[in-house]
């Protein structure tokens, strides 16, 4: 789960990480009196969004009054926000940050993330902040220190202060940079993060370390014992066929096609898109609906898929292990009775029953398009999108 | 042989109470496999279908003689569990829970290596199927009718791809010695290098089949073994051609976030290291048969 910038500071904050005077904004007057709030002369106007290029993209604008705050703001909220990280929907600016300029010296990349290389957590860091950290691994590789934190004794105050010591800091700021360090670690450890990124991380004019940017992600498996991050959560940032699966327990993610897929098993939901794509088509989303098929999960899957205007045809592959076959060709002919539409339903089962999953689609004389293997299926619902 | 499982091994069942455990527990006893115990804290004394219920692990592993375990616990108690069973000395632990936090896997990996490589419990998932020698033993919660006996290894992270597999291969009247699910989550307890090891090693494996997906190394890893240790043929599928980067996939490990991760890269390096990748799940059976031919 994504938070955004504000949320991610103030939980910094309370790990030790300094931070420049800011405040949260629901409006463009909100914004104007915020920045009266804090002071001083100059502002960053931040449309908040949970996407990274958001300098680019014109979602940080910097104000040198309080009408251009209110410009600013004003430009901002309400309007899509298309960065390299959005897609081409966007995201929606709802909440705008205002927050006092601080004169930079040096700019610094910090990150945390989960390894699965080293299976542990691992802290990146670089000289060279301010790029997003694919270009500093890119064009500085060199700049690029790692360290690898071994799970039974956590980050240990030496090598935070190595880190320190690597990238060249001046001696009087390498206790400030270790604070910031083992802060960060123990806001990652000890609320699940997955990711954790300060960049820029600076170094003022006046030699404090201070974090300008941050983005953390959090562990949805985990969000269970974080009931307080579970809280930030915010569903206007989803795409709203996402939301509205993930409201109703369906593992979804909506993609730009015309074939609807309905799989059971995340490998198989996934080699069903790739087999669409083979045979000349696009898919329309994922979607698992999980192991134990029920009839009534796989009504369910069927309105959601139904709810996305962008379906033109529908692509049933099942295989079915624990569960049976008639059972979700049930489960198929069911929702055809229940629910109005008039897509053109391809469907493949295979495993546990098919013989008789197949029969029940046959006798129940609902227009539903059988096919025996993946390819074939595939090749018919692209087939049949074709001719619309 | 086959790996990892066999006709002899003697299996518990952490969380046995629960609906699902309790289901799975009695298909095993039904396909063969020698479920000695099951085990939950406070309900030692009790049996389920016959099974006895423990209140520990190693209660369970002195009144059976148990060697392995499978691990149905709810996702914040698992890795709990895991450990539990790598201190019982269990050899070999199947971890079906779905939904644990990753960073109590951290722990849990960082806990077994307390054990010498010898004494060290493998482990197999979290988020898997479970693992099947065809005929012998199954340890999971895969259906034992799609699988025959044979010598195509099979090890995969996904639980329907496996399935996809083996019943392509179980028409084409090809059989398998042991299917292996490492599971779907980010930080896994086996990697496909780990496993093709034991199939390189195993005597009644002839053939070796990968189903990978989208996201993580250890497809990159497997690569770069099987070019390097591997004498056996192998065979690979990789999942998510179509699938956008930086979205999770079902799974918790399916997502692309660096390089090296998406399905093109791995295929290519697969490739790069002698592999036939298949290039369409359909196909995974054909492929496979037309190099045992």
């Amino acid at each position: 789960m994504d938070i955004h910038e504000y949320q991610a500071k103030k939980i910094l904050e309370e790990h030790g990480i300094k931070i420049p005077t800011g405040a949260i904004s629901y409006s463009p007057e909100q914004a104007v009196y915020r920045a009266h709030e804090i002071g001083g002369k100059t502002w960053l106007v931040k449309a908040q969004v949970h996407a990274g290029g958001r300098g680019k993209a014109g979602g940080v604008k910097v104000c040198h009054s309080e009408s251009e705050v209110l410009e600013a703001a004003d430009d901002m909220f309400g309007r899509k926000l298309i960065t390299h990280q959005t897609g081409e929907m966007g995201k929606g600016i709802y909440r705008v940050y205002v927050e006092g300029a601080v004169e930079i010296e040096k700019e610094l990349y910090l990150g945390f993330v989960l390894d699965r290389s080293t299976q542990r957590i691992m802290l990146v860091t670089s000289g060279e902040g301010g790029m997003e950290i694919e270009e500093i691994s890119e064009k500085k590789p060199q700049s690029i220190v790692r360290c690898e934190v071994e799970p039974a004794v956590g980050l240990r105050e030496f090598q935070a202060r190595e880190i320190a010591f690597e990238l060249g800091i001046d001696s009087s700021l390498v206790q400030q940079l270790q604070k910031t360090l083992m802060g960060c670690y123990s806001a990652f450890r000890t609320l699940d993060a997955t990711m954790l990124e300060i960049n820029p991380l600076a170094i003022t004019k006046d030699k404090s370390i201070i974090a300008l940017d941050a983005k953390m992600t959090f562990d949805d498996n985990a969000l269970f014992r974080h009931p307080k991050i579970a809280e930030l959560r915010d569903k206007s940032q989803e795409d709203p066929r996402e939301r509205n699966a993930a409201d109703r327990g369906l593992n979804y993610v909506g993609l730009t096609g015309e074939i609807g897929c309905i799989v059971n098993g995340a490998g198989l939901a996934m080699a069903t898109m790739d087999t669409i794509k083979l045979a000349g088509g696009e898919p329309a989303n994922f979607l698992d609906i999980g192991g134990g098929a029920t009839p009534e999960r796989v009504t369910k899957a069927f309105k959601l898929i139904l709810s996305d205007e962008r379906v033109k045809v529908i692509l049933v592959n099942i295989f079915a292990g624990i569960n049976r076959c008639d059972w979700v060709a049930q489960g198929v002919v069911d929702a055809m009775k229940n629910l109005d539409f008039t897509h053109p339903v391809v469907v493949r089962l295979a495993g546990t029953n098919v013989k008789e999953g197949k029969e029940i689609i046959k006798k129940s004389k609902q227009p539903i398009i059988q096919a025996d293997d993946l390819m074939e299926a595939a090749t018919k619902s692209v087939q049949i999108w074709q001719n619309l | 042989m086959s790996i990892l499982l066999n006709e002899n091994t003697r299996v518990i069942v952490q969380g046995i109470t629960g609906k699902l455990a309790r289901f799975h527990a009695s298909e095993m006893v039904d396909y063969g496999t020698k479920v000695v115990a099951g085990v939950v804290p406070g309900r030692g004394g009790e049996k389920v279908d016959a099974i006895p219920v423990f209140n520990t692990v190693k209660d369970a592993v002195k009144e059976t003689g148990a060697t392995a375990s499978l691990i149905f616990v709810p996702p914040p108690f698992a890795a709990d569990s895991i450990m539990e069973s790598a201190d019982a000395g269990l050899q070999f632990c199947v971890c079906i829970t779905d939904g644990i936090p990753a960073q109590d896997m951290i722990y849990v990996k960082r806990y077994m290596m307390r054990y010498p490589r010898e004494k060290r419990m493998i482990l197999t998932g979290p988020n898997c199927a479970g693992t099947i020698s065809p005929g012998k033993s199954l340890l999971g919660i895969m259906p034992g009718h799609i699988y025959k006996q044979g010598s195509v290894g099979i090890v995969s992270r996904s639980g329907t791809l496996g399935y996809e597999a083996a019943y392509q291969l179980k028409e084409l009247g090809i059989g398998i010695s042991t299917s292996v699910g490492i599971g779907g989550d980010p930080i896994n307890g086996s990697s496909f290098r780990d496993i093709l090891e034991r199939f390189n090693e195993d005597d009644e494996t002839e053939i070796i089949a990968l189903i990978g997906e989208i996201g993580g190394p250890q497809e990159a890893e497997g690569a770069e073994f099987i070019g390097k240790h591997i004498s056996k043929p192998v065979v690979a599928y990789v999942a998510g051609l179509t699938a956008p980067r930086g979205k999770t996939m079902g799974h918790a490990g399916a997502i692309i976030s660096a390089y090296g991760e998406t399905a093109e890269e791995k295929v290519e390096m697969l490739s790069s290291a002698g592999v036939t990748v298949a290039p369409n799940p359909a196909v995974i059976g054909e492929t496979i048969a037309s190099i045992l031919n």
